[in-house]
């Protein structure tokens, strides 16, 4: 785990060490570069803000109106079981067909128990190692007309379990 | 996919509200997730404009290219089958660095870009299987085969075993840097927004080691 916690400081730092200095190196114009880079990260961002109040909004309905609390109460017993605490849940399986109705999900958990919470760390880590099994394969499937997927969606739903396994697991340990 | 998850959030949210007396806290609770939506977009704009200006360098310095290349050995242990020489290749590789980075606006291009060369090396593969004789390498161009492929060749419309262990690996999530998250952390308050850096690659290894092991068991499987 010390090593794991060492990663968190270094690894930003030094990921950006090695790619302005390689920049450096191949003498390119980094700032350039990097400003040109940041300006589509604002046209990204911005490009996002509607499809986020949107999400958030549908969050804020769900949890405002005590649905999700009624659903979360019905089950939380059988979650509870296997290590899942109930609000992460309906994130898990969310993040399966959407990235941003998941997202939205948790920034509510982030809201209601805060971010360095059991439940908010437990989030962030789940939906920082999985992906939208669904969407990423019909995506990737129809681009070549590929109807029969074979053995991809039972892998890829064994790599996303074991993901949110891992992550209820590191959460319970930071 | 997202208009039905939206709408069912919207809908069964107001209804049940209605059945319970809770219209009043819905209507708050819509005012306040709009306005925090925007606040966490000014949040979000220093943190990912930082990022993207960062990775714009690693791309444009040729350094996404260079780890790309580097990947040989890790694609010939995922793809036993795939040619030395196949263009798929890069393509794979660009889209898993890429992913790895947590770019995905250069991940998606190459990954599609990949799926179309895997479709057409199975293509290759219907039309001339290793042990064909010429006439039935006419036939297989007829489509005359397809209802008894030969080993290694998926019938048109499924999934070649590339293919598989592409997305699965893909789906698996490679991600380093989970920089929206941590984004995400500032804009709530946490007193570490980073600090789950690490756990989170942890957790990404964990899953895609998961994704390693399901696609080398089945490609030693006999057969497509």
């Amino acid at each position: 785990m010390s090593f794991i916690l060492w990663l968190s400081d270094h690894l930003i730092p030094l990921t950006i060490l090695y790619i302005v200095g390689f920049g450096a190196l191949m003498r390119r114009p980094v700032y350039d570069d990097f400003v040109e880079g940041a300006k589509e990260g604002v046209r990204t961002v911005f490009g996002v803000l509607p499809t986020l109040v949107g999400l958030m909004a549908g969050a804020g309905v769900l949890r405002s109106s005590g649905l999700l609390d009624a659903a979360c109460g019905v089950l939380g017993r059988w979650t509870e079981e296997i290590g899942l605490p109930p609000r992460l849940l309906p994130v898990a399986v969310v993040k399966l067909f959407s990235s941003g109705a998941a997202t939205g999900l948790a920034l509510d958990i982030f809201k209601t128990y805060g971010p360095d919470s059991r439940p908010g760390l437990t989030a962030s880590l789940m939906l920082s190692s999985t992906e939208t099994v669904f969407y990423t394969m019909s995506v990737y499937f129809l681009s070549v007309n590929v109807k029969k997927t074979r053995y991809t969606l039972p892998g890829a739903l064994l790599a996303t379990a074991t993901g949110i396994a891992a992550s209820v697991f590191l959460a319970g340990r930071m | 996919m997202l208009n039905y998850i939206w709408a069912f959030m919207v809908i069964a949210g107001v209804v049940w509200a209605a059945l319970h007396g809770n219209t009043a806290a819905v209507t708050q609770g819509l005012l306040d997730s709009a306005a925090d939506a925007v606040s966490l977009c000014i949040t979000m704009l220093g943190v990912v404009s930082l990022w993207t200006g960062i990775l714009k360098i690693g791309e444009r310095s040729g350094l996404i290219d260079r780890l790309a290349q580097r990947l040989g050995p890790v694609l010939r242990f995922l793809f036993p089958d795939l040619p030395e020489d196949h263009p798929a290749r890069r393509s794979i590789a660009v889209n898993m660095i890429a992913n790895v980075l947590g770019l995905g606006w250069a991940a998606t291009p190459a990954g599609l870009q990949a799926m179309k060369e895997l479709a057409e090396l199975e293509e290759e593969r219907r039309a001339a299987p290793p042990e064909s004789s010429a006439g039935r390498n006419t036939a297989a161009k007829r489509g005359a085969v397809w209802r008894k492929p030969e080993k290694g060749a998926a019938p048109p419309g499924t999934a070649s075993r590339e293919m598989c262990t592409f997305l699965i690996i893909n789906i698996s999530s490679l991600q380093l840097i989970p920089v929206n998250m941590i984004a995400y952390r500032s804009q709530y308050g946490s007193a570490a927004p980073a600090a789950i850096v690490g756990p989170a690659a942890a957790a990404t290894a964990v899953s895609t080691l998961a994704a390693v092991l399901f696609c080398r068991a089945m490609n030693s499987k006999k057969g497509t």
